[in-house]
């Protein structure tokens, strides 16, 4: 009897590997089910009076970045044993194991005047060690949350070993009014959904904003004129001007290159679309694609090399790759239905597209050759996929159905897990996923 | 009489102006036949001159099958009254307006709207309109008339639609 309780416990033991880890923390991220590190953060010391507010939402943000990735999850202060009351203060890492925290995130708050300054540790709970030094921001107080997201994105890329992309920004088109008066204006965003700011009225229509490399302009398309023509939007002071593309009835679809010098868009004239590229300091133009059928969505590889977009030359929507300087194209989408929107990943290895088949929307991804097609979701209407920064997240658009349709804007895991809707007020659609901020 | 004659024509260019304003969609697109665009400008239905009667009784749109530009033969009835209206009241110009169902992606859905505008404008311009009066654009599926998910909607959004406006200078 004995014997068999003896038993019964090591089989625990052993069956709880991630918590009795052997080596440091770390967490690969793999597409197959991964079991979240578990985390605590006591709330931030407060090191004035003034403070205190801020420490505590800034805790509590840290803890909502790393929990919505579904990598990690939160072991509850109402656990804790003990109490992390000084930044300064030794770890006591027997409490934090017997709670099975395995990461243990502690720091301190300063506000004087309108600045902040944040210091964070990082833990090993476990390995009883720190994991990278203590570290350091400073900013305003009005811009805390961008503090709590460069915690988190410390911790995020010292636990995976990948760059993170929580202190980032998407510009995206709000929506509002019914589906056959809808308006819609270009606003910008947190990538968590918080600060929307306007960046144009909705007198006219835009439609699919992109940003720049670096984040500091925004390319859109606008009906101000009744055609659709490109606009540049410098982020900063929210002055545009039109885009000088090759003479042309229409032009839509603009998107950056990869040094943020120059624009691949789609051209029409006499009925036929073509992907063209004008160089911004030069107005030099080059037609890239000429073929009498649609050529459009074209997205520039990271290492600018290759553009990757959808044509119709096969009699419905497909995905080709041709060199960024044009030229002969191969197709990469031979599954069943259309597909359209493709945007190549950061990280270079993969394309996400917007899948149509037997009625339903899909977003998905592929290898750059086509092989490995994943759909990652299915609805009425999901379109419009773009990359977080670091290749492991994707947005898009979802619309639902009927008269009352509206628009919303959801993110998704490269692993199609960790679905979920972007809490902002009213619609939203065609987001475009900002760099890392410095 | 030529100061009359003058102000009128002003009022006709204030009215296409205000044509222009794509949020023009807004009062009352839904309903069939009202000529979307057009409202601005004067006359009624029963003077074969006027817009109105453009818009209704010949019919200012044609429709298509989904994710295609060919005109039906219904269409190319329609368009065939178009052309010949436009060739007996030469102060007209047009923008041929191409319109998708949401069945589709934005950016594409843009260029099929286009190639729909482009279909219309080219059987126009063989049946004799000066291409020179005829614009062309595209609204993709941002401005559905209809706003249910079906088919008896989708059917009427799938459409290109000519948009009338005066102008004194065309010869």
């Amino acid at each position: 009897m004995m014997k068999r309780i003896l038993a019964f416990l090591v089989v625990l033991v052993l069956a709880a590997p991630a918590i009795a880890q052997n080596g440091p923390l770390r967490l690969t991220i793999t597409d197959g089910v991964i079991e979240p590190i578990t985390f605590a953060v006591p709330s931030f010391e407060a090191e004035s009076l003034q403070a205190q507010q801020v420490a505590s939402d800034l805790s509590r943000l840290v803890v909502q970045d790393l929990a919505g990735t579904g990598l990690f999850r939160e072991v509850p202060a109402t656990a804790f044993i003990s109490q992390v009351s000084s930044f300064a203060q030794p770890i006591a890492y027997p409490d934090w194991r017997a709670i099975n925290a395995q990461a243990l995130i502690t720091g301190a708050v300063t506000v004087s005047g309108n600045q902040l300054i944040v210091k964070f540790r990082l833990y090993d709970v476990f390995s009883g060690q720190e994991l990278g030094e203590g570290l350091q921001f400073a900013g305003t107080v009005a811009g805390w949350r961008r503090m709590g997201h460069k915690v988190a994105d410390a911790v995020y890329s010292r636990i995976t070993g990948e760059g993170g992309y929580f202190d980032s920004r998407v510009v995206f088109v709000s929506e509002s009014g019914p589906k056959d008066n809808r308006l819609k204006r270009l606003a910008i965003m947190d990538y968590d959904g918080a600060n929307v700011q306007f960046l144009t009225d909705s007198s006219s229509i835009v439609l699919a904003p992109r940003f720049s490399p670096n984040g500091d302009r925004v390319l859109y398309t606008s009906f101000e004129s009744g055609f659709p023509r490109i606009n540049v939007l410098n982020v900063a002071n929210v002055g545009r001007q039109q885009l000088q593309t090759a003479p042309g009835e229409m032009a839509f679809s603009p998107r950056f290159s990869r040094d943020g010098r120059s624009v691949i868009y789609s051209l029409s004239n006499g009925g036929n679309t073509d992907i063209y590229r004008t160089d911004l300091s030069t107005g030099q133009h080059v037609r890239l694609t000429s073929a009498p059928s649609i050529e459009t969505a074209p997205s520039l590889s990271p290492d600018g090399t290759q553009i990757v977009f959808e044509s119709d030359r096969s009699g419905t929507q497909q995905l080709y790759i041709m060199s960024a300087n044009g030229g002969e194209a191969r197709r990469i989408s031979f599954g069943e239905g259309r597909y359209g929107t493709p945007v190549w990943s950061p990280r270079g290895d993969l394309v996400a597209f917007t899948k149509q088949n037997a009625g339903r929307f899909h977003i998905g991804v592929m290898r750059t050759d086509g092989s490995e097609e994943r759909l990652l979701t299915s609805s009425f209407l999901d379109e419009g996929p773009t990359w977080s920064p670091n290749g492991r997240v994707i947005m898009f658009s979802r619309e639902t159905q009927g008269a009352g349709g509206t628009s919303s804007m959801y993110s998704v895991d490269i692993s199609g897990r960790n679905l979920k809707p972007l809490p902002i007020q009213g619609g939203a659609s065609d987001p475009s996923w900002g760099p890392l901020q410095p | 009489m030529n100061i009359l004659k003058k102000l009128a024509v002003v009022l006709l260019v204030l009215a296409t102006a205000a044509c222009t304003d794509p949020d023009r969609f807004g009062g009352g697109a839904g309903g069939a036949g009202s000529g979307a665009g057009a409202d601005g400008l004067a006359g009624s239905a029963s003077d074969p001159a006027s817009p109105q009667f453009f818009n209704q009784t010949i019919g200012d749109r044609v429709l298509f099958a989904v994710d295609t530009s060919t005109i039906t033969d219904q269409g190319k009835s329609i368009l065939d009254g178009q052309a010949q209206w436009l060739l007996t009241n030469t102060d007209y110009r047009a923008v041929i307006e191409g319109h998708a169902d949401e069945q589709g992606t934005r950016e594409y859905n843009l260029a099929l709207g286009f190639r729909r505008a482009n279909a219309v404008r080219e059987y126009l311009v063989a049946r004799g309109v000066p291409a020179s009066r005829l614009e062309v654009t595209s609204y993709g599926k941002e401005r559905p008339i209809e706003v249910c998910s079906n088919e008896t909607c989708y059917a009427q959004n799938r459409r290109a639609v000519t948009v009338l406006s005066f102008s004194a200078i065309t010869s």
